[in-house]
C-alpha cells in the first residue's frame, strides 16, 4: 500500500453509507447462520424472527447424520487437485513463454489466450460425452481434467508477465555458475514467483470448491458427490426441513468464509493483476 | 515484460549471453527444444483435449437426431438449429439471457462505482467493510441459490419484513410469478456479483496516482470534481474489462438460475436461460444432438460477443494479450 497519511475517521455519511452497503451484502448470510439455531415451526411462525430458544439440533444433525464430511472431502480432494495441477502445468508454459525465444512463441501464446472465449458452460454437453466414452465419469478425474483445462489461459495471462518481469541478469548468472534453464526454473524462478503462484493457486481453488455444473453433470455417484452437490440434494430431499437446511448450508458455506478471510489479499492481488493485463 | 520484449525476434540478440557448457551450438538449440516442448507439451495437451475437441465435437453431434446411444447416425443437418429458433421457450431463454446481460451492466456498474468510490476514502475501518463487501463473491453460486430461495419463499422473511414495515401490498410470489421470477433472479445475480466488479474497480482505483487527486484538491477541486474529472476518466480500462467478463458470465449463467428457480417455473420460460436451457434438453431430457446445438448457439452468441466487444471497446486496454495478430 501506498498510504502515507494515517488513516482518519470518516465523516458520519461515509460511515452509515459504509454500513449500509456492508449490511446489505452480508445480512443474508447472518440470516442463514442465525436461522440454523432455530426451529422449522420457530421459522414458520416469524419468519423474521431471533432464535428463542437457541438450538444446536440442526448443527448437529447435520455434521452427525448427513454425508457432510464426505462431500467436505470430495470437495477438498478435487480442489486440491486442480489447484496442484493447474499451477504446475500453467507455470511449465508461461515459464516458456516468458523466457525462451523461439518461433511460434507468440502464436502459442494467442493459442491460449483464445481459451478465455470459449465458455465453459457451453462445452459441458460433449465434455460429458467425452467423459463417458473415455470411462472417465464417476471419478475425480472428471472434474479436475476439465476444470484444469478452462483455468489454464487465465492462469498463463496471470503469470507470464510475472515471470518475464524476473531479471535477465539473475539468469545469466545462474547460467555462468552452470544452472541451465531448466535449473533457474527450479531453483530461482519458482522461489520467485511464490506471489503469482499463490494468486493463481486460489483463484482455482475457489473456482474449483464452488463449482456445481461440471460435478452435476460427472458425477451420478453420491459418494462422489462434492459439497455444492450435497446443499442442493439436501435442500431438495428434505423441503420442509426448513432449519435443516439453513444448518447445511451454513457449514457448507464455512470453509469459503474462512478460506476467503486469509486469502482476500491474493484474490484481490489476483484480480488487480488481470486489469493490469 | 519489458526485458524480453525487444528479444522475440531472433535468439541472438543477446551479446552477452554465456554458452552452456559442454555444448555446441547446435546442441544447445536442439537442447532449447526439447525443453520448450516437455514443459509446454501437458498444458497444451489438457487444453486442447478438453477445451477445444469438446467444443469441435459439439458442432459434430449438433448435425445429428441422437439419443445419446452408439454412435450418431441420423444425420439431420441444421434441423437442430432451425427446431431451436422455432421453439418459444428458447426465445425466452434469450430473452432472459438478455435481460440479465443488460440489466447486469445497468445495475451492478454504477452501484459498484459509488461503492468503489466510497471504499476507496481513507477512514479507519475501510480493510473491514472492504472484506464484508467481498463476502457475497466468494458464496459458493448453489449457496447463494438455496439461501435466497429460503428467504424469498412464500411468506418467508422477505415478505414479512415488508409486512412488518407496513408494505405487506408489495408482497409477491417472487420465485413462482410469471412476470416476476425473472426480476427477482437479477436482484439475487446483482447481490452475488457486484462485489467482483468492486474488487476490480477497487484494483483499477489503486492505479490512479494519489498526486494526480492531491494536485487538484490543492487547486481547490472538490471530492466530486476530482472523481469527475481525474478518477472516473482513468478508471475507463477497468470499467471495459469488467463490462467484458459481466457481458460473457450473463450469456453462460447457469447454477444461481438452476438452483433458485424451480423446473415447472424454467419450462414455462419465464426464468430459464440458453444454458439451463441446453442442460435441460440436452442432458436430462437425453435430446443429445438438439442439446449440442443450443451449446454451439451459446458458444457462437459468446464468441461473437467477446470479439466486437474487443473490437470496438477493449482493444486498448488487453493488447498483445488477445487482439494480437500471430507474429
Amino acid at each position: 500500500m501506498t498510504e502515507r497519511r494515517p488513516f482518519s475517521w470518516g465523516s458520519p455519511l461515509t460511515y452509515s453509507l459504509a454500513f449500509a452497503v456492508a449490511a446489505i451484502s452480508i445480512a443474508p448470510v447472518v440470516y442463514v447462520i442465525v436461522g440454523g439455531f432455530r426451529t422449522t415451526p420457530q421459522i414458520v411462525a416469524d419468519p423474521a424472527g431471533l432464535p428463542d430458544p437457541w438450538v444446536w439440533d440442526n448443527y448437529a444433525r447435520v455434521l452427525t447424520q448427513s454425508d457432510f464430511w464426505g462431500q467436505a472431502f470430495n470437495s477438498a480432494v478435487i480442489a486440491l487437485g486442480t489447484t496442484i495441477a493447474v499451477v504446475a502445468l500453467g507455470v511449465s508454459a508461461a515459464y516458456v513463454l516468458a523466457r525462451y525465444t523461439f518461433r511460434g512463441r507468440e502464436a502459442l501464446y494467442t493459442f491460449f489466450t483464445l481459451g478465455l472465449l470459449f465458455p465453459a458452460g457451453a462445452a459441458i454437453l460433449p465434455l460429458y460425452l467425452m467423459l463417458r466414452d473415455l470411462n472417465l465419469t464417476n471419478s475425480y478425474y472428471a472434474v479436475i481434467l476439465p476444470q484444469v483445462a478452462f483455468s489454464l489461459p487465465l492462469t498463463i495471462v496471470i503469470l507470464r508477465p510475472f515471470l518475464s518481469a524476473i531479471p535477465r541478469e539473475l539468469e545469466d548468472a545462474a547460467a555462468i555458475d552452470g544452472t541451465g534453464k531448466l535449473g533457474f526454473l527450479w531453483r530461482i524462478t519458482l522461489p520467485l514467483s511464490k506471489p503469482a503462484l499463490v494468486t493463481v493457486g486460489v483463484l482455482a481453488f475457489v473456482a474449483s470448491w464452488n463449482a456445481f455444473l461440471l460435478p452435476l453433470l460427472v458425477l451420478s455417484d453420491a459418494s462422489l458427490h462434492t459439497l455444492p452437490l450435497g446443499v442442493q440434494n439436501f435442500s431438495s430431499q428434505y423441503t420442509s426441513d426448513t432449519a435443516g437446511i439453513l444448518a447445511f448450508t451454513s457449514l457448507a458455506m464455512l470453509p469459503a468464509l474462512v478460506f476467503f478471510t486469509f486469502a482476500e489479499k491474493q484474490i484481490v492481488g489476483g484480480l488487480q493483476g488481470a486489469v493490469k493485463g | 515484460m519489458t526485458s524480453t520484449q525487444h528479444l522475440a525476434g531472433g535468439a541472438t540478440a543477446s551479446p552477452a549471453r554465456p554458452v552452456y557448457r559442454g555444448s555446441g551450438r547446435a546442441a544447445e538449440t536442439r537442447r532449447k527444444w526439447y525443453e520448450i516442448i516437455g514443459l509446454t507439451t501437458p498444458a497444451i495437451a489438457v487444453y486442447v483435449m478438453f477445451v477445444l475437441v469438446p467444443m469441435g465435437f459439439a458442432v459434430y453431434y449438433s448435425l445429428y437426431r441422437w439419443r445419446g446411444v452408439g454412435p450418431p447416425t441420423q444425420f439431420v443437418g441444421f434441423d437442430n438449429y432451425v427446431l431451436a429458433f422455432q421453439d418459444p421457450i428458447f426465445i425466452d431463454a434469450l430473452r432472459n439471457n438478455a435481460i440479465i446481460v443488460v440489466g447486469s451492466l445497468l445495475v451492478q456498474g454504477p452501484i459498484a462505482l459509488g461503492v468503489a468510490l466510497l471504499l476507496n476514502r481513507r477512514f479507519r475501518g475501510r480493510t473491514v467493510f472492504r472484506l464484508l463487501v467481498f463476502v457475497p463473491y466468494v458464496l459458493a453460486e448453489v449457496t447463494v441459490g438455496i439461501m435466497w430461495k429460503l428467504i424469498l419463499t412464500d411468506g418467508g422473511t422477505v415478505d414479512a419484513l415488508l409486512k412488518s414495515l407496513g408494505l405487506g401490498s408489495l408482497t409477491q410470489a417472487w420465485l413462482a410469478d410469471l412476470d416476476v421470477v425473472i426480476w427477482t433472479l437479477l436482484f439475487v445475480l446483482t447481490w452475488k456479483y457486484v462485489g467482483f466488479a468492486i474488487i476490480l474497480l477497487l484494483a483499477g482505483l489503486s492505479n490512479v496516482p494519489a498526486e494526480l487527486t492531491e494536485a487538484a484538491a490543492i487547486d481547490g477541486a472538490g471530492w466530486w470534481q476530482v472523481q469527475r474529472h481525474i478518477t472516473l476518466p482513468l478508471l475507463g480500462p477497468t470499467i471495459r474489462i469488467w463490462m467484458f467478463l459481466s457481458i460473457i458470465g450473463s450469456l453462460q449463467v447457469f447454477d444461481v438460475i438452476w438452483v433458485t428457480s424451480v423446473p415447472a417455473v424454467r419450462s414455462l420460460g419465464a426464468s430459464g436461460t440458453m444454458a439451463t436451457y441446453m442442460v435441460d434438453n440436452g442432458f436430462f431430457a437425453r435430446l443429445w444432438g438438439y442439446g449440442n446445438a443450443v451449446a454451439v448457439i451459446l458458444f457462437v452468441i459468446s464468441f461473437v460477443a467477446a470479439l466486437l466487444f474487443q473490437r470496438f471497446l477493449l482493444r486498448r486496454d488487453i493488447e498483445g494479450a488477445i487482439t494480437r495478430r500471430v507474429g
